[in-house]
């Protein structure tokens, strides 16, 4: 895994529709908090990492650019890395690479997105191929539903047991929203206002999917060495795994869904986790929609195929369960997508460090945190612990 | 955040003339033909439908093209109620993945032909495994509407 690597401070905006701030400011709103958690100034930073979605999400292109200052890359080196809605996963992979290589002490790792001034849908359409998906693709939606009833149909999950269990999901990530200041959406919602709201594809209905948001998050990795001098309690990075599958939707299983499943079981081996249900105390999940979420649960080991819906109904996942999954109200509640991967990482490395507030899941020594990008088909898991 | 601070309008058109290559030109060739074809992997064995230039689990050149029927089942679909930019349909539309007889692969397009306000007759046409046939655009320009949908085989 290279040198031992753990993030030091993370910073976050308030999240949702922020026209208050131009773009560059939002940035900086992040990473002037990363920097102040951590205790340490941009003259520290030996290296910037940024990501964020699609240049035509605020049609500004090479965003990089825009915001070189906000992200305070002024004389420094500076890498880009955008891998869709996994981006925040990928610049924290990337991150973690450039200081586990030696090549750098301390790194500053950026993810942004102001959706509010696009067109978010039809940003995520042109992701889709123009001559046989995009006629089709029905933003990120189409997409996601289509999975989603095709892992239904494969564990012969009855229709209306799957939609009790993603009315609760939806339900406790508002809850658990309502404990986190950051959240874009801080409504609680009830059973009958998810199963009543109006249907987007269906059978998922608009409380079942997320926001389009404004936001940004900065986490800052050092060397152990510059860690165990800086921070108090860092979080130390246990294991990672990115993997990448076909573009073609029809192509591969997405009821098993290789690459989120691999993403997951690499970071387990280097985690050395056997049992990821009994030894993760939180994790993050990258859940823009109610019904994925369980979709990921079975890939990441947490139940057994076709069980998600079960075990969401008898409450593993809440925040007061054997296994609590998004006790910062997740993507469902906040979704600045180039900024997502990296909250996921952000939260867990809060809650592993006691520095959660509210959200806090008590006593949590090991989180996992994951995003997903493309057309169902990239998937990043990192997995940060209180001890190295 | 009392103050209302400014915004700006504006509008970014661009425009793209994207090459389909050999592969794909011979595909949309074959759809105006009224004829949907695929490429099939030595390798592997798996024929995919829109045909590729090459296989993505083998990595091999897949060169031995095969007709497909303009009929398969429904692996999976959604009805689409929402409305976005760029839509090329009105919803409310139902989108689907279908394997097509003689392929190995999904195939999305949209599916017709029925009344979709009826709930209860969506969902019995529309089971996992449901046969469904192609309908053929009266116009055709070598691109993917050439097929108009796909209809329930009763
Ligand atoms: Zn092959």
């Amino acid at each position: 895994m290279g040198n031992a690597v753990a993030i030091i401070g993370t910073g976050q905006t308030k999240h949702g529709r922020r026209s208050d701030v131009c773009y560059p400011d939002l940035v900086r709103e992040a990473v002037t908090a990363a920097l102040e958690d951590a205790g340490i100034t941009l003259k520290d930073i030996d290296g910037i990492v940024l990501g964020t979605m699609p240049s035509m999400m605020e049609g500004v292109s090479s965003t990089h650019f825009y915001f070189a200052e906000a992200m305070g890359s002024v004389g420094k080196p500076v890498l880009k890395v955008e891998t869709c809605g996994s981006t925040g996963q990928s610049i924290g992979h990337c991150g973690f690479f450039w200081v586990a290589s030696g090549m750098a002490d301390i790194v500053l790792v950026v993810g942004s997105e102001k959706m509010s001034e696009g067109d978010g849908q039809a940003t995520m359409t042109t992701v889709f191929d123009p001559f046989f998906q995009r006629t089709f693709a029905a933003g990120a939606p189409g997409v996601f539903t289509m999975q989603s009833m095709e892992w239904m149909y494969r564990f012969k999950i009855p229709e209306e047991k799957g939609r009790e269990a993603a009315a609760r999901i939806s339900v406790s990530n508002h809850d658990n929203a309502m404990d986190n200041p950051h959240a874009h959406i801080r409504t609680r919602v009830t059973m009958e206002d998810v199963k009543n709201a109006r249907i987007i594809t269906y059978p998922v209905r608009l409380l079942d999917v997320c926001p389009a948001s404004d936001g940004a998050c900065a986490v800052i990795f050092a060397t152990g060495e510059k860690a165990r001098k800086i921070c108090r309690k860092p979080a130390w990075i246990k294991g990672l795994g990115f993997r990448g599958e076909e573009f073609f939707y029809g192509e591969s299983d997405k009821a098993i869904w290789m690459s989120a499943t691999e993403a997951a079981a690499e970071a387990y081996r280097q985690a050395g986790i056997r049992n990821p249900l009994k030894e993760l105390d939180v994790a993050e999940i990258y859940n823009p929609f109610t019904y994925q979420e369980m979709i990921f649960y079975e890939c990441f080991g947490f139940c057994p195929r076709g069980e998600a819906p079960d075990y969401v109904l008898k409450g593993t996942f809440l925040k007061d369960g054997e296994l609590p999954c998004c006790p910062s109200g997740g993507t469902l509640c906040s979704n600045p997508i180039g900024a997502t991967g990296l909250i996921r990482l952000a939260e867990a490395a809060l809650q592993v460090t006691g520095k959660a507030g509210a959200r806090q899941v008590e006593g949590a020594k090991l989180a996992l945190s994951h995003a997903m990008g493309g057309v169902d088909q990239f998937n990043g898991v990192t997995i940060v612990g209180s001890e190295l | 955040m009392a103050k209302e601070y400014r915004t700006m309008r504006n509008d970014v058109t661009l425009p793209y003339q994207w090459a389909l290559g050999k592969t794909w030109s011979r595909f949309f060739d074959g759809l105006k033909d009224g004829r949907i074809q695929g490429t099939k992997c030595a390798g592997c064995g798996r024929v995919y439908v829109p045909a590729r230039s090459f296989c993505p689990v083998c990595f091999t050149d897949t060169t031995q093209w095969v007709d497909v029927k303009p009929e398969g089942k429904i692996l999976t679909w959604t009805l689409v109620r929402e409305k976005y930019l760029g839509q090329v349909q009105e919803p409310p539309y139902v989108v689907a993945l279908i394997q097509l007889d003689g392929s190995d692969c999904g195939f999305s397009h949209f599916i017709g032909g029925f009344d979709l306000s009826d709930a209860g007759q969506l969902k019995r046409k529309l089971k996992t495994g449901a046969k469904v046939k192609a309908v053929w655009s009266p116009v055709r320009n070598a691109d993917i509407r050439d097929i108009t949908c796909f209809v329930p085989v009763e």
